[in-house]
């Protein structure tokens, strides 16, 4: 294997501290909802989170795209990786949103279309993870996989958009809420500051563990073609 | 449930909640390093494996 790069182990530094203080400024600097109270803290991950959901599926198709034009195995291993932490943070994302909901809209679930929409693209991207071990032959997988994050990528755009275009109860950060909104917020300018800090953050966090994971795809790859030389 | 709020005095008590929300944030996030983790030492264990198998 490779050794780490010194770059990376930087890039881990710095993540780790951007995550710290990113916690201590959603803890310590943001003041408190005047409504909601303290649960509103977990709007600042759980946007994050959602954002680095999409930003991992939009990765993932862009790399699907390259793979098609150049068939270079370390795009499908890009596409992996990138779904694979996409699905971990737009876990977090519906699950937080869900804690927030209980005391907000006094129900843990409800079917609006941004939940539902966030759920589909879930279920799309867990289905990409399982039919890939189906499948035994590398290039098919690799064909296969980038086929599937670039159609599956129309999910990500359907649930951004879903409460902004369909009747809806979850409030949006950027433009305007449905009139039936609950939970929505006038951000100050601390606020803002914290949540902006924390989608920087959660990018680094997204690029620390891209690289992390497109690391290990490679040494899996190896660890693959000495077993199928074993065996021939 | 937000009109009561509203209507109250003071913010709501919804700490429990953000506590329960930054556990699953933290939690999920830990688990998924660990994986990379335990994944990455088992595959250098093979890889390890197969290296000398070939010699």
């Amino acid at each position: 294997m490779e050794p780490k790069p010194r770059l990376l182990t930087l890039l881990d530094i710095v993540t780790v501290l951007m995550l710290i203080i990113a916690t201590a400024m959603v803890f310590f600097y943001a003041p408190m909802e005047a409504v909601m109270g303290n649960v509103q803290r977990v709007f600042y991950f759980h946007v994050a989170a959602g954002w680095v959901g999409m930003l991992g599926f939009l990765v993932a198709a862009v790399a699907g795209v390259i793979y098609l034009i150049t068939s270079g195995q370390k795009w499908d291993r890009v596409g992996l990786a990138a779904v694979e932490i996409g699905m971990v943070f737009a876990l977090i994302n519906v699950v937080t949103g869900s804690i927030w909901a209980r005391p907000i809209w006094n129900t843990w679930w409800t079917w609006d279309p941004r939940l539902t929409t966030a759920t589909i693209m879930l279920l799309i991207y867990a289905a990409y993870l399982l039919l890939r071990q189906g499948l035994d032959d590398p290039d098919r997988r690799a064909r296969f996989g980038a086929v599937y994050a670039i159609v599956g990528f129309l999910s990500v755009p359907l649930t951004f958009f879903s409460a902004r275009l369909f009747r809806t109860i979850h409030p949006v950060v950027v433009g305007t809420n449905q009139p039936g909104a609950t939970g929505a917020f006038d951000m100050t300018p601390i606020m803002l500051q914290t949540f902006l800090f924390s989608l920087l953050t959660f990018t680094f966090i997204f690029i620390d563990l891209l690289w992390h994971r497109v690391r290990l795809g490679k040494l899996a790859d190896q660890v693959e073609q000495m077993k199928l030389k074993a065996t021939i | 449930m937000l009109m009561s709020m509203i209507l109250q005095d003071g913010p709501a008590q919804t700490t429990n909640y953000m506590i329960m929300g930054y556990a699953v944030i933290f939690g999920l996030m830990l688990i998924y390093v660990a994986s990379l983790y335990l994944r990455q030492r088992n595959l250098k264990q093979d890889l390890e494996l197969m290296e000398e198998l070939k010699d």
